[in-house]
């Protein structure tokens, strides 16, 4: 059977989602993303260099006919920078989709919840397709989806921590009371953080840094690969309950 | 004409609209977005869009960035 993420009627390849950030340079991005399988790229919307012109641009390695192009609001403070340059991005023709982010605080990068949720309620409106980056609250988790998100994407960890899934537990209840996908977005460090979140039954993992800032961001991109299918069947396989005590698998009938 | 273009000031020769501007600038129009005095301009209307002393111009495409 198969077994494809569809949002909105928009299907997806791979549920593992990728960044764009952070790489050594363009190659190196280029091979990365390649190697991850993915078919969603994040952008982020920044000024042309107006003085060089010949620097290069990321689209020259990243075909956007090849990959679904997801621009973020990335380094967006408040509400009104966020709308402002979620609708720059969709203004430059690639896409109606925009990852969400109003950003709390320098530090965490912690979003900031109560602009989050006013901005999607003015993008959905507008006709965006809202993913917005969230805590792993699953109040504020149903309330953007109320306000017309498409799908959720809570934060795993702080952004390029590489801590993993801090609150397990709160990701199943978003997955319970959202009747929209979840993506895990932002904190995975390595494959197994990947691999937890498909198996509590996530729909898809967002991630950036933990590829592009390992030693060989390439050969890290295709462990991520594989971590993604591998949750996944493992969710759809349906896992054997934990237990305190043992369980033998070999029987005792025929024994000396 | 002194136009204010990325925060920079810059003085343009030529350009009297937003289409001349870019192509003064070497801009492809198909993957930017431009702001003219904080008012996004359809790409429909860079033609359109006549220029004056003083505007201030965002032009912004997309970067690598994750999140």
């Amino acid at each position: 059977m198969e077994d494809k993420l569809i949002i909105k009627g928009i299907e997806f390849k791979s549920r593992l989602w990728v960044g764009t950030g952070k790489y050594k340079d363009f190659e190196e991005t280029k091979k990365a993303i390649e190697a991850s399988g993915a078919d969603v790229v994040t952008v982020a919307v920044r000024r042309v260099n107006i003085i060089d012109r010949k620097s290069e641009n990321l689209f020259d390695y990243i075909d956007p006919k090849k990959y679904k192009i997801l621009p973020n609001t990335a380094g967006c403070y408040n509400v009104e920078d966020a709308l402002r340059y979620s609708r720059l991005a969709r203004e430059a023709g690639i896409s109606d989709m925009i990852k969400l982010e109003v950003i709390g605080d320098e530090k965490t990068l912690f979003p900031d919840v109560i602009g989050l949720l006013k901005a999607t309620e003015i993008l959905a409106k507008e006709g965006f397709l809202v993913f917005p980056y969230t805590n792993d609250d699953p109040i504020i988790a149903k309330k953007l989806v109320d306000a017309g998100a498409v799908a959720v994407m809570p934060l795993a960890a702080p952004i390029g921590s590489g801590l993993g899934i801090r609150n397990p537990y709160n990701i199943r209840i978003i997955l319970e009371t959202v009747k929209a996908p979840v993506i895990v977005d932002a904190g995975v460090g390595t494959a197994s953080d990947v691999a937890v979140a498909m198996e509590l039954g996530c729909d898809a993992v967002l991630l950036n840094t933990a590829i592009a800032g390992a030693k060989d961001p390439i050969a890290m991109a295709e462990a991520m690969k594989h971590a993604v299918i591998a949750g996944r069947l493992a969710y759809k396989a349906g896992r054997i309950p934990k237990k305190l005590y043992a369980a033998a698998s070999s029987p005792i009938e025929g024994m000396l | 004409m002194r136009l204010i273009i990325n925060g920079e000031d810059l003085e343009v020769s030529k350009a009297e609209t937003l289409q001349e501007l870019l192509g003064e600038l070497c801009v492809k129009p198909e993957r930017v977005a431009v702001e003219v005095n904080l008012s996004i301009i359809k790409k429909s209307d860079y033609d359109s869009c006549r220029l004056k002393d003083g505007d201030r111009i965002e032009i912004v495409n997309f970067v690598g960035g994750g999140m």
